[in-house]
């Protein structure tokens, strides 16, 4: 893999520089009830161009999208198509103008044939008006085929894997005379193969003069295949430029909205400066959690009385690592254990008795029953516990409430107002509330203070530190950098699904994880060292360290013999690379690998 | 290569295995699970394409209603000697007709992926109010109940496209309603409308051309039309993406709202037609008919393979569908002994069958 | 988002300010600014509040001002045997209604319980030879099977509630028919007979029933673990599970609940009948006791369940046709006026679901 920098060829840049604009934004914004999900956001897009469209959960991406491909009319702002003002009232009217979508998850009819699915709407016709199907499955062989993908198109999407219903998605796209093609996440659920198809029509549409919006958060992608980037941040427009002129680093700076370098400020957060006291023998360990598509070898240790950081970018896997943990999420391969007993079925019940707890990321979605009173929100998992032949009793029932609502500030009219009612902040101390009157020995915090106002959020991240002090295990999943450097007392990275790296002592720094975060080599004085605290087991890990690396080097060039590559040659040089560098900081590093030491 | 995940020292090192184990440098990282991985768990790869069982429980689902009742014939044939006979397959045949009729209107409903339990109320009112326009000649005995059965169709598509309020509740008080309505028009049940003899209406519901009452070459000419609306036309497309995906046909820019209004309208249409042949052919708009008629269509339709949830359909399937629940009718009378709900068990244990089926059949594909 | 975008340039630079509940439009309806804690609702109320208030009260205030309406304007209504003949009549429906409640808090519907009220029907007369205690134990066993099947289909094979309760809707009836062969049987065991007719200190024996029933669902919803969940699982399912509910559990449970609810329902209706009559009893009745729930106040989208609400939503409806046949208007007039009112029930319901 050819370092970033120098990855998009010289000649893409200035090809589309002096391109015409076929779409633009000016100035749009939108809202929804409650949320600004677009403000003051322009956006132009060249003919030919593969223009990249970055940010992280909430910046607006999706918003913007729906908002050029008519799904959402904006509130604020002009869309222009080829120097026209234009406005969609219904997507089949951006469609008609030229605007074709293809969406993370595939939106076609599994049902229906392959053919019906990319004709859908405007299927060929014979003299009677009636639709001529030998014609439909003729154009929809041939279309295929032209992306490489040899199909009957008489079979029903559903039996197709799930690349190749993205590749109809595709077809049907830009079967439709398209100017501009949206490309919503479209690789999420490729394989190498049909990624690589993807990009040879990207390149196909590109000589065709075709532009495509890419949103991705693959930053290998990106880089290979875009010619600009627009980041967005909240809701508003951050950069817009050559992709070429940025390194990884910026852009993940420019994406969560940290300078690169930027003086650490302690106390922004309400997290305490200090370290908590860890105990040795972790309560929670996951070794190399599979699941298809999403995780890809998470491994890890929480302590009790740590608050242990995960990070990582959008897609890196790291909901998905908490909602796995937590019995939410079936795996395909991996262990978890508890105190060293594994957690027997993949169960949310069964993680909760063990004693884990999760606060689920979309705090609307998974987490509050809107309908029911503070009081019966806080107590949902706690029924049990709380009832005696099936019948709660109300006693113990309200001083739990009352216990919980003093300690965590909740702030609701009466124990009787409806959770739904309540401030973003409320309701977030209601669902941790629900979780700590469950005494748990694990507590997974999966965005914590997302969405909700500062106060609430700095008394959330106090909580936290009290309660790792207090000796629980805390797992801190965050996009928030600052929170992550601040709270947690290691964190672990994790890339594509996969655990990357892990920081710790003087590293659990912005800078640091921003280069992790970013794939970025990390300079030379940054590079991990070992914090004296664990100088005993960093022998012992170092140890381990080694032996996995012999199997994994052999592993990894059986691969590269045995994968069919593209570029085999390539594939092994890198390998050998990686070997020595591993051999090289093997000596010196001790990263804490998330290796079970057996 | 899953070991090189978590036991790589840094984010660079890691980058670098995983790039160098998957060989496509851009792309590898992500889809890794998929990758063979020699002695480390590989997770469930995609389904080979279209397998032989695969294409015959797709084979079942459209012909095996057609299957069962084939044999279901053939073995009563030989069992019951006057189930065989010309005249008797007449009388199933234009029993089955209205019912089918009915049965086509439910099928469209159902493949957009609603319901309509409003065509049994319907049905009888189409007929009363038939019987009551007949005197006035053919055109309004047509006319007048095609009018108020579109119109309440109209009504209950309106409420359940543009409202978005849920079919079943809808149609359940359309189904009150219009029983109302019937009511009212017949002095709450005491008047009976009768259709003039020999008016070329009541010719429409009891003649006959080439052995075959008028009724079966009606519902035979509708399906054919039907067949045709549902798999030939861009309409019948999207009625099958509505039900199939009403976001990704929503995001395809088809006309999900209108789509859905048009087939309560057609359902209410059928059923109102259906109505007013039946009246026809029995003389005069009886006020009693057609409770539970809702029932049988749906069972029919879903026995003749069109999934309960919406998406996939036929009418050539609900034709079978309703011809094998008019002959397992026809055997229960011929057989004499048995209670003639038994029928109705039969629809609701076929159902359960045909659903919890589908079910399990849809369930691996449609959550991928 | 509102959040962080108000208070980002209070909070200075830098802060990462994440972005509320993500960019897609379902994120929207986010908790109202934290800056303005006073403001909220208040723009909600006005047009959202009528549609609001009228869920929350509207059928209690329906039924006094049908009460009153009738006071002053119907003769001989507000006499003792009029109430205790209302009474009567909805009695089998506020006893189904209950169940109903239950099962669409649950984000589900029931549509066989006409079904299960006609097949303890059948079965009654079947089991009265070996006393009453059996046969009802018979007929309710019956009831709890229409029940475990539905709620099996419903939880575990995970069907649509609508369809899975279809085939009972369609089969159960004919089941009914089969067993009793067709035919309508008179009662003449005098203890059934007496649960009919009999009253205790002036109640008739099967008001009382529901009463108590009533009692007992709302202690239920309100008070044991099982309601709880019950109503946390409609209102959020996902959550739920997360929370470790049992919710397969909790839903065969509230489905079997229904359908002994129904067949006790058909019992007593029998037993009113004095005649067990499969072949007509309970035909409607799911639409009856829907209407009930609904009109009660319970949404359709589950998440909440009103015992009270449902139980006045069943006298609503009883005390509009009566209301229509004193006043000598035919029973077809009743008929369209309930469509009616079923329909703006669950219109307004709507209207506050897309809050």
């Amino acid at each position: 893999m050819a370092p970033p920098e120098a990855a998009p060829p010289a000649a893409r840049g200035t090809a589309s520089a002096s391109a015409p604009t076929v779409l633009e934004a000016r100035g749009v914004g939108k809202r929804f009830p409650g949320v600004v999900a677009l403000d003051d956001v322009s956006f132009t897009l060249r003919a030919g161009e593969t223009h990249a469209l970055v940010g992280e959960n909430g910046a607006g991406k999706s918003t913007l999208i729906k908002v050029l491909t008519g799904v959402h009319r904006p509130d604020a702002g002009e869309l222009l198509l080829a120097g026209r003002p234009v406005g969609f009232a219904r997507p089949a009217e951006a469609q008609a103008a030229g605007i074709s979508t293809i969406y993370q998850e595939v939106n076609l009819v599994p049902l229906m044939s392959v053919a019906r699915n990319v004709f859908l709407g405007r299927e060929p016709k014979n003299r009677l008006r009636l639709i001529d199907f030998p014609r439909m499955h003729a154009e929809a062989a041939a279309l295929l085929d032209g992306f490489g993908v040899t199909v009957d198109p008489r079979r029903p999407l559903h039996t197709l894997g799930l690349g190749t219903q993205q590749m109809v998605a595709l077809a049907r796209a830009v079967s439709v005379d398209a100017r501009v093609v949206v490309m919503d996440e479209p690789t999420s659920s490729l394989e190498p193969r049909e990624v690589e198809t993807l990009f040879r029509v990207i390149e196909d549409l590109r000589r065709r003069n075709i532009a495509v919006v890419y949103v991705s958060h693959r930053m290998d992608e990106l880089y290979r295949i875009c010619d600009r980037v627009t980041v967005l941040r909240d809701g508003r427009h951050i950069h817009t430029g050559p992709l070429a002129e940025l390194d990884r680093m910026q852009l993940v700076s420019m994406m969560l909205g940290r300078e690169v370098s930027e003086v650490r400020r302690d106390g922004v957060t309400g997290f305490g400066a200090d370290g908590h006291d860890v105990t040795r023998t972790p309560v929670l360990t996951a070794k190399n959690l599979v699941r298809r598509h999403q995780l890809d070898g998470v491994s890890l240790e929480l302590h009790p009385g740590e608050v242990l950081g995960l990070g990582g970018l959008l897609g890196s896997g790291r909901s998905e690592t908490a909602k796995a943990l937590a019995g939410a999420l079936s795996l395909d391969a991996g262990e978890v254990r508890v105190a060293g007993r594994p957690l027997a079925r993949s169960s949310p019940a069964a993680a909760i008795r063990a004693g884990i707890s999760l606060l689920p990321e979309d705090r609307k979605a998974e987490g509050i029953v809107p309908g029911l009173s503070v009081r019966e929100n806080i107590v949902l998992a706690a029924l049990p516990r709380l009832s005696r032949g099936g019948v709660v009793s109300r006693a113990r029932q309200d001083r739990l409430v009352e216990i919980f609502v003093k300690r965590l500030r909740i702030k609701a009219s009466s124990p009787e107002q409806k959770v739904g009612e309540l401030s973003g902040g409320n309701q977030q101390k209601v669902l941790l509330a629900r979780w700590l009157c469950l005494e748990p020995k694990v507590l997974l915090l999966d965005e914590p203070t997302r969405g909700i106002d500062v106060g609430a959020k700095a008394e959330v991240q106090a909580l936290i530190d009290e309660l790792a002090g207090e000796g629980l295990a805390v797992l801190l999943v965050s996009s928030d950098i600052e929170e992550l450097v601040e709270g947690a007392d290691r964190i672990v990275v994790l890339r594509n699904g996969g655990t990357v790296g892990e920081l710790v002592g003087e590293n659990v720094s912005e800078d640091a994880l921003l280069a992790a975060l970013a794939d970025h080599a990390p300079p030379a004085e940054t590079t991990e060292t070992a914090p004296p605290a664990e100088t005993t087991d960093a022998v012992e890990t170092a140890d381990a360290a080694e032996t996995a690396d012999a199997a994994e080097t052999a592993d990894a060039a059986e691969t590269a013999d045995a994968a069919e590559t593209t570029d085999a040659a390539e594939a092994i040089e890198t390998a050998e690379v990686t070997e020595a560098t591993e051999v090289t900081e093997a000596a010196e590093v001790v990263e804490a690998t998330e290796e079970d030491p057996r | 290569m899953k070991q090189t995940s978590y036991a790589a020292k840094t984010a660079k090192t890691a980058k670098s295995a995983r790039t160098a184990a998957a060989g496509t440098p851009a792309t590898a990282s992500a889809d890794a699970p998929a990758l063979p991985a020699p002695g480390g768990p590989s997770g469930p790869r995609p389904r080979p394409a279209s397998t032989v069982a695969e294409r015959l429980l797709a084979g079942v689902r459209s012909q095996g209603v057609l299957a069962v009742l084939l044999s279901v014939v053939v073995v009563a044939s030989f069992v019951y000697p006057t189930f065989a006979t010309l005249d008797n397959a007449r009388g199933v045949l234009v029993q089955a007709s209205f019912l089918a009729v009915v049965a086509l209107g439910m099928t469209l409903v159902i493949i957009t992926g609603g319901i309509d339990l409003s065509v049994g109320s319907v049905f009888a009112l189409g007929g009363v109010l038939a019987a009551w326009a007949s005197p006035w000649g053919l055109l309004p005995a047509l006319l007048v109940p095609l009018a108020a059965c579109g119109a309440i169709g109209l009504l209950n598509g309106l409420l359940i496209a543009r409202a978005g309020m849920a079919p079943f509740i809808v149609t359940l008080a359309s189904l009150l309603g219009a029983r109302g309505l019937l009511l009212a028009l017949t002095d709450e049940g005491a008047t009976t409308h009768l259709v003039p003899k020999g008016s070329a209406f009541a010719e429409l519901g009891q003649g006959s051309a080439a052995g075959f009452g008028y009724p079966i070459l009606i519902a035979v000419a509708l399906f054919a039309a039907g067949g045709l609306v549902l798999q030939r036309t861009s309409f019948g497309q999207t009625l099958f993406a509505v039900g199939g995906s009403g976001d990704a046909a929503t995001l395809m820019g088809l006309p999900v709202a209108r789509a859905k209004v048009t087939v309560y309208v057609l359902s209410g249409l059928l059923a109102g037609f259906a109505g007013a042949i039946n009246a026809a052919r029995l003389s005069s708009g009886v006020t009693i008919i057609g409770t539970g008629m809702e029932l049988d269509a749906i069972a029919a339709v879903v026995i003749g393979g069109t999934l309960l949830v919406g998406g996939a359909g036929s009418v050539t399937g609900t034709l079978w569908g309703v011809l094998l629940l008019a002959v397992i009718q026809n055997l229960i009378n011929q057989i004499g002994s048995l209670n003639s709900s038994y029928q109705s068990v039969v629809s609701g244990g076929f159902l359960i069958l045909v659903v919890v089926a589908q079910r399990y059949v849809s369930r691996t594909r449609k959550s991928l | 988002m509102t959040a962080q975008a108000t208070a980002e340039p209070v909070r200075g630079e830098g802060e990462h300010g994440d972005g509320g509940p993500g960019g897609k439009s379902r994120g929207a309806g986010a908790g109202p600014g934290p800056g303005l804690p006073g403001t909220r609702g208040r723009g909600l109320l006005g047009r959202r509040g009528t549609a609001a208030w009228l869920q929350e009260y509207g059928v209690y205030a329906a039924v006094a001002a049908l009460l009153l309406f009738n006071a002053l304007f119907t003769d001989h209504f507000l006499t003792t045997d009029n109430l205790r003949t209302q009474l009567i009549q909805v009695a089998p429906i506020v006893i189904v209604a209950l169940g109903m409640a239950l099962v669409i808090g649950t984000e589900g519907v029931d549509l066989s319980v006409g079904s299960a009220m006609s097949l303890a029907a059948a079965l009654l007369p079947l089991y009265l030879g070996y006393g009453l205690i059996p046969a009802l134990l018979v007929a309710l066993l019956s009831g709890a099977l229409v029940g475990a099947v539905n709620g099996t289909l419903v939880s575990v094979v995970g069907l649509q509630p609508i369809v899975a309760t279809l085939a009972l809707f369609v089969g159960g009836r004919g089941l009914a028919l089969v067993m009793a062969d067709g035919q309508l049987k008179q009662i003449v065991n005098p203890d059934l007979l007496a649960l009919g007719t009999g009253s205790l200190l002036g109640i008739p024996l099967v008001v009382l029933v529901a009463g108590v029933l009533a009692l007992a669902v709302a202690f239920v919803v309100h008070r044991t673990t099982f309601g709880r969940q019950v109503v946390a699982i409609g209102g959020n399912r996902a959550a739920a599970a997360l929370a470790g509910l049992p919710v397969k559990r909790v839903l065969t449970g509230v489905y079997i609940l229904c359908g002994v609810l129904a067949a006790l329902a058909g019992v007593l209706a029998t037993a009113r009948l004095t005649a067990s009559d499969p072949s007509s009893l309970g035909t409607l009745m799911e639409l009856s006791a829907i209407t009930a729930v609904v009109v009660g106040g319970t949404p359709l989208s589950g998440g909440s369940i009103r015992v009270l609400g449902t139980v006045a939503g069943a006298l609503l409806m009883q005390l509009l046709r009566a209301t229509l046949v004193k006043h000598d208007l035919p029973d077809s007039t009743a008929q369209i006026a309930q469509a009616a009112i079923i329909i703006a029930a669950v219109y307004v319901a709507r209207e506050r679901r897309s809050r």
